[in-house]
């Protein structure tokens, strides 16, 4: 399974994580200055997987970002390049050619998107259609909630009230 | 930072300043990259912002402030704990937007110890029975993330529905979401289960990769458990075309396969099948992997792997290469021809430009090394490591070591060498093995005798270049070094050098705990010199012959006699101990002045190698090299370490002792020598013997063997112990606290030389202050004789010539160390393997294996209740016990079967369910009913879902459920069973 996965910029600035296993804050942490260590020194032409703490974290690069993901020793690398890749695809459909600021703006939105391709640190959809029907309709249930939420009328009846 | 302000001004009025004016997540975003205040006081002036909007009884503001603060907690790591009631409140909003806010907040930050967590066990529920899928999503995701035993027994009913439901974005994640609920709460297993193995059923491939994922994980825990649901995995392994389940249901196969052989042949083929024709190099690395792991009796199937194999390992990616050495290294301890087939390549890699390629080549490049190639090899990677950057040249000595001492040093033959490449890896400039060298240089000098010449000349070597000095990673190597040296001297062709190298002044680079073994060993090697110095004038003196090798070469040959084991039986040591010296040195002096002539020759090799050249223990010297050892440690008498200052003292007051005497010893050169014998010659002497005690290496257990004395009462609370350590002054710590075990043993040697030394006057500090304490807490003491018995024996412990002395009193530990050495008795041969003592390694294996999780063993034991269980009733009911899969199979389509009657319930019994007020309680009452249906000898489980179902429903329907399910069983039964039997059996 799927420990944690974590978007870390070339720079080190984290982007997204998404924790699969309990780890405290403090973990988390720590976890993640030793692979950003790891991972952000190692050159463009090695292979994509380290060996951490009895783990695996298998990372690709896309542009400015690392994606990592940490597995379990029997798990399938080659499996979990292409679920990173799968990812990064929904996301690039979903923000259009998507870029870091994208990312860096949207946090949420990646979260959610990851949330409907992950869950329990398993893969649980495998078409990317389907992820972007979803977060789609999910998009438009928000939007609508919005709307009614952002009329002035409304603010003005909320805080009256 | 004026909103502030404003709301404690205006607090009523404070919600509406906060809605209007509040920073969306985004402005913080915006406002966090462009700050100039710095980002931690920016963050913390936001963190306070939060603060106060979290508190808003508007939902909206509500939500916002907490969406900001879970994007500083999973971004920037800001603490959010303190808000976990505030996201409980927004979880609970009826708006999807705010409450998937909410929700991620607590996957993000709750965990088992969360306090409100015993809030949202009815908020999970009313939503994980949503009819908006999306809530339903929400809450099973973040169940998916905290749950805990008490939400996940809670829930189990919630799960158990939804594992069947129509929708299947909501079911897959359900069936994921059961594995984290088995994991904490075991008992669901016996509700889901079922339900979970029907999925396995489910055309849709989403549901099905759910579910052979869930399975997966399942069966990495306790395999044995999902045996019988084998044909199941069988069928999907030669039907789906999802490479995503094909690679989950691989590993389940390869956690299978070792258990059943039969299972093993039958599914080896279509893995093949798959290896061969798959595009997908994913699937391909499963199927090798699964090859070589779990099925490496199967010839062809291994050879099919070993050529994919290849096929990764020449590709151009560098992902392939580094899982095809990974691959290989898997197969290696069973098909080293498959390594060996790849050699070229392997080697070819070890020069790759990725750290982690480099790390797995050498691995391999390790399992091929053998005796026969172990020189070769080294030669390479030795040389191999000079060009290697510092990381590397590590792994690579370190792989060398950690082979070459594998099992006792099995692999190695000529000693000789391996000692030379020890000092060689020492001098390699990025060696940083300093501590692992060590062990091995005094571990080898203990158990291989014949080895000791050339590791004292390795170590000559390395304590003689004081350019070795100032590299701090080398200490631990030079401590050995100086070591050996001290106890190996008699090897030595120049005494006079080691003493040099061992105080020369660079020595002040050394940390002063290598320094004491330095000065210490410098003292042994004065002794020897002394020795022989003396041994060589009695022999003039008394023999009147000018034949000083013969005086020397008994020296040696004393040595010999002392560490061989036969001469031994009819010497006590510890008797001699207790009596004079002399006796025991003279029966040796008269022993081998009577066949002098004859050992000499046949000790020749030893001692003309020794000393060949010519006497080189002359007065001038001797008086040069104490005064040498007095000027070099004349400045260490000030020293503030504890052990440094204790050996210069030692070796100082020794020379202080014996100074005078050794002139006046000169002056009256010549003359007889019976009148007067000396009392310096006389303390070198007990010191020489202290010294030639050989240190043997001690087995692990050995303390273990030593009986428990009768009438030994252990006080339960060792507290009392710290106040009487608290009134006593002597820093024993201080004094043992050196590293190494080894030089725990030498250490312990020393003091015992000490109190031989002086045993003729008792009054000593130490013994003094040891019967102070005596009488003080004789509880802890063990009885007088047994007392003396540990003390006397502890150093020779392991020393052979103690083990065959039958009258010795401390017949017992002798026996005990008997067992604990397997000593070889046998002479050298010059070409074979020298001996190597090995102490019994059968006893060390203690170590038992670790138990899996209670957890685990919960669930797996209630899978295999569930997947078993129904064995029962089929015994009765088929007469066909042994057949498992069968009655699983049965167990299934009776499944299937009332899968299709809850579809045709659906309408009716859960939308109902969520309006009615009452239905939790009438759940609650059915999961009483269900533990009820566990306890042991109740009937057949597969007829608890029904009975819970079965309960929200009309009695009529029930009971029409029920007749029709009985009615169809049998049926099902009897056609099912042809199908699978040949599977197993």
């Amino acid at each position: 399974m799927i420990h944690f996965v974590l978007l870390i910029s070339r720079q080190g600035k984290v982007r997204l994580t998404k924790w699969y296993s309990p780890y405290t804050q403090k973990e988390r942490t720590k976890v993640l200055r030793e692979l950003s260590g790891v991972i952000l020194t190692r050159g463009p032409k090695l292979c994509n997987f380290v060996e951490w703490r009895g783990y695996k974290v298998v990372y690709k690069r896309y542009a400015s970002l690392y994606f990592c993901m940490c597995i379990d020793h029997e798990d399938n690398e080659l499996e979990i390049l292409e679920i990173i890749h799968h990812y990064v695809e929904i996301l690039d459909r979903y923000f259009g050619s998507v870029c870091e600021l994208d990312l860096i703006f949207n946090f949420h939105k990646a979260y959610y998107i990851l949330d409907e391709l992950l869950i329990a640190g398993e893969l649980q959809e495998s078409s990317k259609k389907t992820v972007a029907r979803l977060i789609a309709a999910q998009d438009s249930l928000v939007e609508a909630a919005k709307e009614q939420r952002s009329s002035i009328s409304n603010i003005i009846a909320q805080a009256t009230k | 930072m004026a909103g502030g302000v404003f709301s404690s001004y205006y607090s009523s009025s404070s919600s509406i300043m906060e809605t209007l004016f509040q920073r969306t997540l985004e402005d913080l975003i915006k406002g966090l990259r462009l700050q100039l205040i710095g980002e931690s006081a920016f963050v913390s002036k936001a963190i306070e912002e939060i603060r106060r909007e979290v508190k808003s009884t508007d939902p909206h503001t509500k939500s916002t402030a907490l969406q900001k603060l879970s994007y500083l907690a999973s971004l920037h790591f800001h603490d959010m704990s303190w808000a976990a009631f505030h996201v409980v409140e927004v979880m609970s909003s009826s708006r999807f937007f705010h409450k998937r806010i909410g929700y991620h907040a607590a996957s993000l930050s709750f965990h088992d110890d969360t306090p409100v967590l015993l809030l949202i066990t009815n908020q999970l529920r009313k939503d994980l029975a949503s009819t908006n899928e999306f809530e339903v999503s929400l809450a099973l995701e973040c169940l998916s993330r905290i749950s805990t035993p008490d939400l996940a027994r809670d829930l189990t009913p919630e799960i158990f529905t939804l594992l069947s439901t129509t929708k299947i974005l909501v079911r897959k994640k359900a069936i994921s979401v059961v594995l984290r609920v088995f994991a904490k709460y075991p008992d669901a297993v016996r509700v889901c289960f079922k339900r979970l193995v029907e999925n396995l059923d489910s055309s849709d491939p989403q549901i099905l990769a759910a579910v052979v994922g869930v399975f997966c994980e399942l069966a990495s825990q306790d395999p044995g458990s999902y045996l019988p649901l084998a044909p199941e995995f069988y069928r999907i392994l030669i039907d789906s075309k999802n490479n995503w389940v094909l690679i989950k249901v691989l590993k389940i196969f390869a956690k299978l396969a070792p258990l059943e052989p039969r299972l093993a042949k039958r599914v080896v083929e279509p893995i093949c099948d798959h290896m061969r024709r798959t595009g997908a190099k994913s699937l391909m690395f499963e199927c090798i992997r699964t090859v070589v792991s779990s099925f490496s009796e199967y010839e062809s199937a291994v050879k099919l792997a070993v050529v994919k194999i290849r096929e990764l390992l020449v590709d151009d990616d560098p992902n392939l290469k580094y899982l095809g050495l990974q691959a290989l290294s898997v197969i290696a301890p069973k098909h080293l021809w498959a390594v060996l087939e790849n050699k070229e390549v392997v080697i070819k890699w070890l020069s790759d430009e990725d750290p982690n390629i480099k790390l797995e080549s050498l691995r391999l490049v390790m399992t091929m090394v053998s005796e026969s190639n172990v020189v070769e090899i080294s030669r390479v990677l030795v040389n191999f490591s000079l060009k290697s950057g510092p990381g590397f040249c590590n792994e690579i000595l370190g792989s060398i070591l950690f082979t070459c001492s594998r099992n006792v040093y099995e692999m190695i033959i000529d000693f000789d060498w391996y000692v030379s490449l020890l000092g060689e890896m020492s001098r390699i400039p990025h060696c940083q093995k300093g501590v692992e060298i060590e062990n091995q240089l005094i571990d080898i000098g203990m158990r291989v005798k014949d080895v000791r010449p050339e590791l004292l000349r390795v170590a000559r070597d390395l304590l003689i270049d004081p350019a070795l000095l100032g590299n701090p990673f080398l200490h631990r190597i030079l401590a050995a070094a100086a070591w050996v040296s001290g106890e190996y001297v008699e090897f030595s062709r120049n005494p006079f050098e080691l003493i040099e190298a061992l105080l020369q002044p660079r020595t002040n680079l050394l940390p002063l705990s290598v320094r004491a073994v330095y000065i210490h060993s410098a003292f042994k090697v004065l002794i020897f010199c002394l020795h022989s110095y003396i041994l060589q004038s009695e022999s003039i003196t008394s023999s009147f012959s000018d034949n000083l090798v013969l005086g020397v070469s008994e020296l040696v040959l004393k040595r010999n006699m002392l560490e061989g084991s036969d001469l031994t039986t009819c010497e006590a040591p510890s008797a001699h101990r207790s009596e004079g010296f002399n006796p025991r040195n003279q029966s040796y002096e008269d022993l081998s002045i009577e066949n002098g002539g004859d050992r000499t020759i046949n000790d020749g090799q030893t001692s003309t190698r020794a000393f060949s050249e010519k006497n080189i223990f002359t007065y001038e010297s001797i008086i040069n090299l104490i005064n040498q050892v007095e000027l070099a440690l004349g400045p260490l008498t000030g020293s503030h370490d504890a052990e440094l200052l204790e050996r210069t003292r030692h070796i100082l007051c020794f020379i202080e002792l014996i100074k005078g005497e050794i002139t006046e010893c000169l002056v009256q050169k010549g003359k007889t020598l019976e009148s007067e014998e000396m009392k310096a010659s006389k303390i070198i002497k007990l010191m020489s013997d202290a010294f030639s005690e050989e240190l043997g290496p001690v087995s692990v257990s050995a303390q273990q063997r030593v009986p428990i004395p009768e009438g030994l009462v252990l006080k339960e609370n060792l507290d009392d112990l710290e106040t009487i350590c608290a009134d006593i002054q002597v820093p024993p710590s201080n004094l043992f606290s050196l590293g190494s075990p080894y030089y725990g043993e030498e250490v312990g040697v020393s003091p015992f030389g000490l109190q031989n030394k002086e045993e003729s006057e008792p009054s000593n500090e130490a013994t003094f202050l040891l019967t102070e304490h005596r009488k003080l807490h004789g509880l802890y003491y063990l009885a007088s004789e047994k007392n003396e018995i540990v003390g006397n024996d502890y150093p020779p412990a392991n020393e052979p010539k103690l083990q065959d002395n039958p009258k010795n009193d401390t017949e017992d530990l002798v026996k005990l160390t008997v067992q604990s050495l397997a000593t070889n008795k046998k002479p050298n041969h010059a070409k074979t393997r020298p001996v190597v003592v090995k102490l019994d390694e059968g006893d060390l294996v203690t170590i038992t294996a670790k138990r899996p999780e209670t957890k685990d063993d919960l669930v797996s034991g209630a899978v295999r209740e569930v997947l078993l269980g129904s064995d029962t009733r089929t015994a009765t009911s088929q007469s066909n016990p042994s057949d498992k899969s069968s009655s699983k199979r049965k167990g299934k389509e009776k499944l299937n079967v009332d899968r299709s009657e809850l579809k045709e319930n659906l309408g009716d019994s859960e939308t109902p369910k969520q309006e009615n007020p009452s239905s939790r309680k009438n759940k609650h009452r059915t999961i009483g009913k269900e533990r009820r249906h566990n306890s042991p000898g109740k009937i057949g489980k597969e007829r608890e879902e029904n009975g819970q179902k079965g309960k929200q429903k009309s009695s009529h329907r029930h009971a029409r459920h029920k007749a029709r399910h009985r009615a169809d069983a049998p049926l099902n039964v009897v056609s099912q069973t042809p199908v699978i039997p040949d599977f197993l059996l």
